[in-house]
């Protein structure tokens, strides 16, 4: 598979490039295939999205990024480099101690749903706290200060008052914005943030995704958002990537893959997507479900058994990413026309 | 068919101030459904939106029967079932005319069941005699209703897949043939690809068997499309109800059009109304404050003074606010 990275940007200008990365589960039951030859870059100040079905390996990207995968997982294949100050390394290669200090600091992460996340039996002031002092050797006094500032630039209310507070006690939408604190508290270069709003009301939604977007303007941060919902990474991200089954299907600026989507899989997914003038009956449902990635045979184009557009070519030879536009990649042998 | 009249609960809270201070007796209340009116006809789809923490669950709760109300009536078909003990209710007639379809099919189906045991629950409990001698015959019928395919009866919940689970729990609310059916957020779960086949599958249900939908659902999209009347619900209140069409296209209230335009869309909405602030305590409210005061960009001295009640603005639309907006 020709990756759309090798073409495109030098390495040195994007801030993390993932090149061919592959990412395998040993289970019982077989070797599941969550990623494979995933290649993307992300450059200072960019938001980029990457949505897809449950399923399609989108966290599991997250944390092979990161370095946090779950024992099971391995990583066959591939780098994700890191670029900083000229100098570019491999998250992959690098030692954990340092990669300890990378991590919080640098690169952060806004974990799927905070009540999980959070730790229950301890006051958020002082989990603020415990990433403050990891990475910094502030006072006692100061850690608190800086985490009160913390509290107030998420827009939490009365931040004196929640700082005693336990995660149950606080709202939804408050302990999403302790999170994005959490992952904030260091200024980091990098934020992944993984499904930052399900389970959000639409008015506390758009409040938490204007904040997310303000601060990666005010400080130059990239951010990679997560989500399975299309309308949502359309209005916030400039570029966005789409994912089915562990691999990337298409990757495109945000206006031309809405506008005109090239891989079937694009299409259907906005099809699928009730919208504020759609009818009920344009409303149409993607019919089959992701293949299982634990077979042998899986084909090349693992879209295979839900499109219809698929021919015996899709079956024998391996995936190719076509530039069909500027900047608009689409893994598809046979990419729908404009 | 649903008539709710004066519905109201309220739970206790426990007091800040210790029981021998001043005023630690006094037992403070939590409003979580406060006076709410409604009715559903026979085969309307109703739709009920606002935020987590509006008193949604609570209401449907209190309709479906598994909650004491502190006041108020609720009739269904005719019988005030709010007079039913919570005990009596479970095996009255009117349980199996009022199902409900719960959240997050994962978590509400037991894990310990298969397929066939939760699809014929139901049956066992409260089903004719006849229905019970042919439950097997029963379960594929009600597997073919909703798209199962009859083979996957025998499997459990973590074998099956979301949208299937889905499915499972459908096919269960609907073993009885109610005649209405409460679904609280049947699609917040799911993938777009397997909601928008459980959307079909739930307008084409309810065409075939008449039944009445309460619609719970934070995605106004998902809302839009299937329902034919909406009631907007913030702390507790109704603040606006009326037909889906002029709900979306002439909102009223500003708590509505802030949540119209929230919606998020692939062509962004230029001119969003920001909502700023946390909502009121719901513990005590002034009776006499509108509730959205000091998030409403509207507000003044007057939202102050006196809370607006429920007005008429024509036959079929109601809204609660001093000053709606007025359609251009």
């Amino acid at each position: 598979m020709i990756s759309p990275l090798t073409t495109t940007k030098p390495v040195q200008t994007s801030l993390l490039s993932v090149r061919d990365l592959s990412v395998e589960f040993r289970t019982r039951t077989g070797i599941v295939k969550a990623l494979e030859n995933i290649s993307f870059h992300i450059s200072k100040g960019e938001t980029l999205g990457i949505v897809g079905e449950s399923g399609s390996g989108k966290s599991v990207l997250a944390l092979a990024i990161l370095g946090i995968l779950d024992r099971a997982g391995h990583i066959t294949n591939g780098e994700v480099l890191w670029s900083q100050n000229t100098e570019t390394h491999n998250l992959l290669k690098m030692p954990e101690k340092k990669l300890r200090q990378l991590r919080g600091k640098e690169l952060s992460m806004i974990f799927q749903n905070p009540r999980v996340a959070l730790n229950p039996i301890r006051k958020v002031g002082k989990q603020l706290v415990d990433v403050l002092r990891c990475h910094s050797n502030l006072s006692r006094n100061q850690l608190k200060k800086r985490a009160l500032e913390l509290l107030a630039s998420v827009k939490i209310p009365d931040p004196q008052q929640r700082y005693d507070a336990y995660p149950y006690e606080l709202s939804g939408g408050l302990c999403q914005r302790i999170m994005i604190a959490l992952a904030l508290a260091c200024s980091p270069k990098l934020l992944i943030a993984d499904e930052p709003t399900t389970g959000l009301d639409v008015t506390t939604q758009a409040t938490v995704m204007n904040l997310l977007k303000d601060l990666a303007t005010d400080q130059q941060m990239a951010t990679v958002v997560i989500t399975h919902d299309l309308a949502l990474a359309s209005e916030y991200c400039d570029r966005i990537i789409v994912m089915h089954a562990g691999h990337i299907v298409e990757s495109a600026p945000t206006h031309p893959l809405f506008s005109q989507p090239r891989h079937p899989y694009t299409a259907k997914l906005i099809a699928a997507t009730p919208e504020p003038h759609k009818e009920f009956n344009d409303l149409i449902p993607i019919l089959g479900s992701l293949p299982d990635l634990r077979r042998e045979d899986l084909a090349p184009c693992r879209f295979i058994s839900r499109c219809d557009r698929a021919s015996e070519r899709c079956q024998q030879e391996a995936l190719m990413y076509q530039q069909v536009d500027e900047a608009h990649w689409v893994g598809c042998w046979y990419p729908l026309e404009v | 068919m649903l008539q709710v009249t004066n519905l109201t609960k309220f739970f206790p809270v426990a007091a800040k101030t210790p029981r021998w201070m001043p005023g630690g007796k006094q037992t403070q209340y939590l409003h979580a459904v406060d006076g709410l009116d409604l009715t559903i006809q026979p085969g309307e789809s109703v739709g009920l939106v606002g935020e987590s923490g509006c008193g949604k669950s609570t209401l449907i709760r209190l309709i479906s029967r598994l909650l004491e109300p502190t006041a108020g009536a609720i009739l269904f078909d005719g019988v005030d079932i709010g007079q039913i003990p919570v005990g009596d209710f479970s095996h009255s007639a009117q349980r199996a005319k009022l199902q409900m379809v719960f959240q997050d099919p994962s978590d509400s189906l037991n894990p310990r069941f298969t397929a066939f045991d939760t699809i014929t629950e139901p049956i066992r409990r409260l089903g004719s005699k006849q229905d019970q001698r042919r439950l097997q015959q029963r379960a594929t019928e009600l597997a073919q209703q909703v798209g199962l395919p009859p083979e996957l009866l025998s499997r459990f919940p973590h074998q099956l897949s979301g949208g299937q689970k889905a499915r499972v729990g459908i096919a269960r609310a609907i073993a009885l043939n109610p005649t209405m059916l409460i679904l609280d957020e049947p699609t917040s779960a799911l993938d777009v690809s397997v909601q928008a086949v459980i959307l079909h599958l739930l307008a084409d249900l309810r065409k075939q068997m008449n039944i009445s939908y309460l619609f719970i659902s934070h995605d106004l999209n998902v809302v839009r499309l299937l329902c034919d009347r909406i009631l907007v619900m913030y702390l507790g209140k109704l603040v606006e109800t009326g037909p889906t069409d002029d709900i979306f296209n002439h909102p009223r209230h500003p708590y509505t059009q802030a949540l119209i335009s929230a919606i998020p869309a692939f062509e962004a909405n230029p001119h969003r109304i920001p909502l700023t602030g946390e909502p009121r305590s719901p513990i005590n409210p002034s009776p006499n404050i509108c509730r959205l005061y000091g998030r409403c960009p509207k507000g003044d001295d007057g939202c102050q003074q006196a809370a607006p009640n429920l007005q008429p603005i024509n036959d079929y639309h109601q809204v609660a606010c001093h000053y709606p907006a007025y359609p251009q």
